[in-house]
């Protein structure tokens, strides 16, 4: 699986970091929240975020529970913050237009598998 | 080794700087990554519980061979009921906390979650004392 099918699905913008040298075996699941305790929570690596969260501590967050890919959703823009320290942290970062639902339901189609 | 950090309440934009401290330094120590994750986790969330809960606070990291020991102190409202604020979902955190993300009432018992030692101590109007340790 590419990780160019996924944007192109998602209609997403890669605005942060090498996302196509990425590979979706890296990524078997995703998780999708607001709140980034229920994140914080997650054991399992090799997950995607998918939030309408969009400020630093989305960043700082994925930081710490070792995330590498967060798709950022509902329109929301990044500020240069969040590229500072998503740049230091090695995370790639995806814009779309489309609703986490939306997103969700895309990936989940494409064999993304949920957490629980 | 000793880490000392200042944190100031509400203030979102530089919340979490201390533990990314942490991180990149027990990442340049070679600590096993499932360690410095709990570690890191365990120290995000008491960190994010000063900024978003209480006034300012101060957090201290000791690095040593067989263990690491995080001193979180903050002086602001303090807990009222400890035990019903462990619980999973239990939360009171502001409407500006919860646009910035936290306020799942998960922080907690995230931190008990991951810590092999958490003790946490709360003054009603004083403030909230957690002392966490991870072995390495
Ligand atoms: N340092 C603190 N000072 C005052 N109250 C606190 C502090 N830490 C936690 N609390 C109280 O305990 C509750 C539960 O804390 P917990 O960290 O589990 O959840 P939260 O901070 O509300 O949300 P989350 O951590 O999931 O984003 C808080 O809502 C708050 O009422
Ligand atoms: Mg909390």
């Amino acid at each position: 699986m590419l990780m160019n099918e996924i944007i192109k699905r998602i209609e997403a913008r890669p605005v942060c970091g090498d996302v196509c040298s990425l590979r979706t075996d890296d990524f078997e699941f995703a998780f999708a929240s607001d709140l980034m305790s229920d994140v914080l929570r997650l054991t399992y690596e090799k997950t995607m975020l998918v939030t309408g969260l969009c400020n630093v501590q989305t960043i700082r967050t994925a930081e710490m529970a070792e995330i590498k890919l967060i798709i950022i959703c509902r329109g929301k823009k990044c500020d240069d913050q969040m590229f500072k320290i998503a740049k230091e942290c090695d995370i790639c970062l995806l814009e779309t237009n489309y609703s986490v639902y939306r997103v969700c339901g895309e990936l989940y189609s494409y064999g993304i598998k949920p957490l629980y | 080794m000793e880490f000392l950090f200042e944190i100031e309440g509400a203030n979102f934009s530089v919340a979490g700087n201390a533990s990314s401290t942490i991180k990149r330094a027990l990442k340049q120590r070679d600590v096993d990554p499932a360690k410095i994750k709990r570690i890191v986790v365990a120290l995000f969330e008491a960190e994010i519980n000063v900024v978003a809960h209480a006034d300012h606070g101060t957090i201290r990291v000791l690095i040593e061979d067989h263990q690491v020991q995080m001193f979180v102190k903050d002086f602001g409202p303090g807990i009222e009921d400890v035990k019903e604020a462990m619980r999973e979902g239990y939360s009171t955190a502001s409407n500006s906390v919860r646009e910035m993300g936290f306020g799942a009432g998960m922080g907690l018992p995230n931190i008990k979650r991951n810590a092999d030692v958490f003790e946490i101590e709360s003054i009603k109007g004083l403030g909230t004392n957690a002392h966490i340790i991870i072995y390495l």
